[in-house]
């Protein structure tokens, strides 16, 4: 059994099924990307880990346990978080503001003042603007925020959803370095993209969701190769 | 005119502790809580018969009898404004808003004539008076009870403000007002958080209400209705949401009340503060410190 597990999931919003007997896994340590298109249910899945939908038949566990009865923030306590797609800045606190409350359930101020120091270390752009309102930063460092505002946590498994939507080619290869060096120092990261070439680069494996359904699955660099893959998702002939 | 102002003030302190609650509530759920004024004529009852009992228990000095009193209500209206969202408001929060403020008129009236009856329909007479003493302020004359009050909601303000402002809870409060889906996702119990708005902005109500009945000695079931108007007229003033506005807004009223009592006589005090309300609501919705447009129902 993986570390965190879907079995034959699915979820319905009323009566129109957004995810169909999806499988799928992650392992510690691990980048697992989620590619598809708009509307496949990469959110969903990402959503139905971190607790805001409820599968309607299937099997959520993580580490063995069943949690897909658990709350967002219960998940949260369990060290699942999740980055939300659009980042979901708290746009009028400042940027220490903000990555003091993803530091919520954490009690130890000297705890939170160390992970503070390794966030500002890893990005030091943050530091820059630690006393400017998050709503005023640009939309990268408003990526990397986000980012670093799940840090704060030391979650065990870091959801990533959509990280380089709206980002400069450059600044979606930052973000990506950011998630490869985060995964480096031991954190597991399952990351939902669109942009299928960025996230095959640092991935170790990927799942594709077409309409619902996983379609494909393997290591990130057979699938890169994949023509299928290739066709569909990294705009290749 | 510094007897007006002192005046203004002490009234606009009653207008700011029970605005307060008001302005969190609608801050964190966006419900106009229109039961908010009932919990400040509860808060006077509630002290009504915790003093009663006291005093006849135990001879305390009237002044730490009143501060053991409000702080006993305190906790008590807290307490019911908690019940009061878990059983009526949490079940409906994501129904269509007019749901929810028919609901919070219902509950309104529940409290009011659930008063009357155990209370009567007459005014009870509060047993303890905040004693009519006075001081000379600059040629004005000025009574030890308006001072108390102004005092008394000054420190409650100040409390409130650096726990919002400095608070993990605090934090997680104003979060949930920008984003309660993010708010989730930092971890953040999300009703718990909401029962603590609810807890300490009925808490104030309450407080308002035992000081209402030490200082002006009568309290009636249906004292929380023009106070709850006036509250909302206050927290639209400063801006509903933002905290600093709704205590700006208080004192302002307050202030503008008694400059208009002053000036005109005391059957137009009403009729200033509604103009006002009408006139912000036209105007500047969002209120003196409301930057952004929030919706509006």
């Amino acid at each position: 059994m993986s570390w965190l597990e879907l079995d034959a999931v699915d979820v319905h919003y009323g009566r129109v099924q957004a995810l169909r007997q999806v499988s799928l896994g992650v392992e510690e340590g691990e980048i697992v990307a989620l590619l598809g298109n708009n509307g496949a249910g990469k959110s969903t899945t990402l959503n139905l880990i971190s607790g805001f939908v409820r599968p309607s038949a299937g099997a959520l566990t993580w580490q063995g346990q069943d949690v897909s009865r658990l709350k967002p923030h219960q998940l949260v306590a369990q060290g699942i978080v999740h980055v939300p797609e659009g980042r979901r800045i708290f746009s009028t606190m400042t940027v220490q503001e903000n990555l003091l409350l993803g530091g919520y359930l954490v009690r130890d101020p000297a705890v939170i003042k160390r992970r503070l120091d390794q966030v500002y270390d890893l990005m030091p752009r943050l530091q820059e603007r630690r006393g400017q309102e998050g709503g005023t930063l640009s939309g990268g460092e408003q990526q990397m925020l986000a980012i670093g505002r799940a840090l704060i946590s030391a979650p065990r498994l870091l959801l990533l959803d959509e990280p380089s939507m709206g980002l400069a080619p450059l600044l979606v290869a930052q973000v990506m370095r950011i998630i490869a060096a985060v995964n480096q120092s031991g954190m597991t990261v399952f990351v939902v993209e669109q942009n299928a070439k960025a996230a095959l680069q640092i991935a170790h494996r990927a799942y594709v969701l077409d309409t619902g359904s996983v379609s494909l699955c393997g290591p990130a660099a057979d699938l890169a190769q994949d023509p299928r893959v290739v066709e569909a998702y990294l705009g290749g002939a | 005119m510094i007897q007006v102002i002192v005046n203004g003030l002490s009234v606009g302190a009653f207008y700011a502790l029970v605005a307060l609650g008001y302005s969190m509530v609608y801050g964190i759920i966006k419900l106009l809580n229109f039961a908010h004024g009932d919990i400040y004529m509860l808060g006077a009852y509630v002290g009504f018969v915790v003093l009663g009992a006291l005093t006849s228990w135990l001879s305390l000095p009237t002044a730490l009898g009143l501060v053991l009193v409000t702080l006993v209500t305190m906790a008590l209206t807290g307490g019911a404004g908690v019940l009061m969202e878990r059983v009526a408001y949490r079940p409906i929060r994501h129904a269509p808003r007019l749901s929810l403020l028919i609901t919070a008129v219902g509950l309104s009236f529940a409290l009011e004539y659930g008063v009357r009856q155990i209370f009567g329909p007459k005014p009870s007479h509060f047993p303890v008076q905040i004693d009519a003493g006075s001081v000379n302020l600059f040629g004005a004359t000025i009574t030890t009870a308006r001072i108390i009050v102004i005092l008394v909601a000054g420190v409650l303000m100040v409390v409130l403000s650096l726990f919002v402002a400095k608070t993990r809870q605090g934090r997680a409060m104003r979060a949930i007002a920008l984003d309660a889906k993010a708010a989730r996702l930092m971890g953040i119990d999300v009703d718990r958080t909401i029962s603590l708005v609810f807890f300490i902005g009925s808490a104030l109500a309450g407080a308002a209400g035992v000081l209402a009945g030490a200082v002006y000695g009568t309290i009636d079931f249906l004292m929380g209705f023009i106070i709850g108007i006036k509250a909302f007229t206050a927290a639209v003033i400063g801006g509903i949401g933002n905290l600093y506005g709704a205590m700006l807004g208080g004192v302002a009223l307050g202030l503008l009340e008694s400059f208009g009592v002053a000036w005109l006589g005391g059957q137009w005090r009403d009729v200033f503060s509604f103009l006002c309300l009408i006139l912000f609501l036209t105007f500047r919705p969002t209120g003196i410190l409301g930057g952004r447009v929030v919706e509006r129902m």
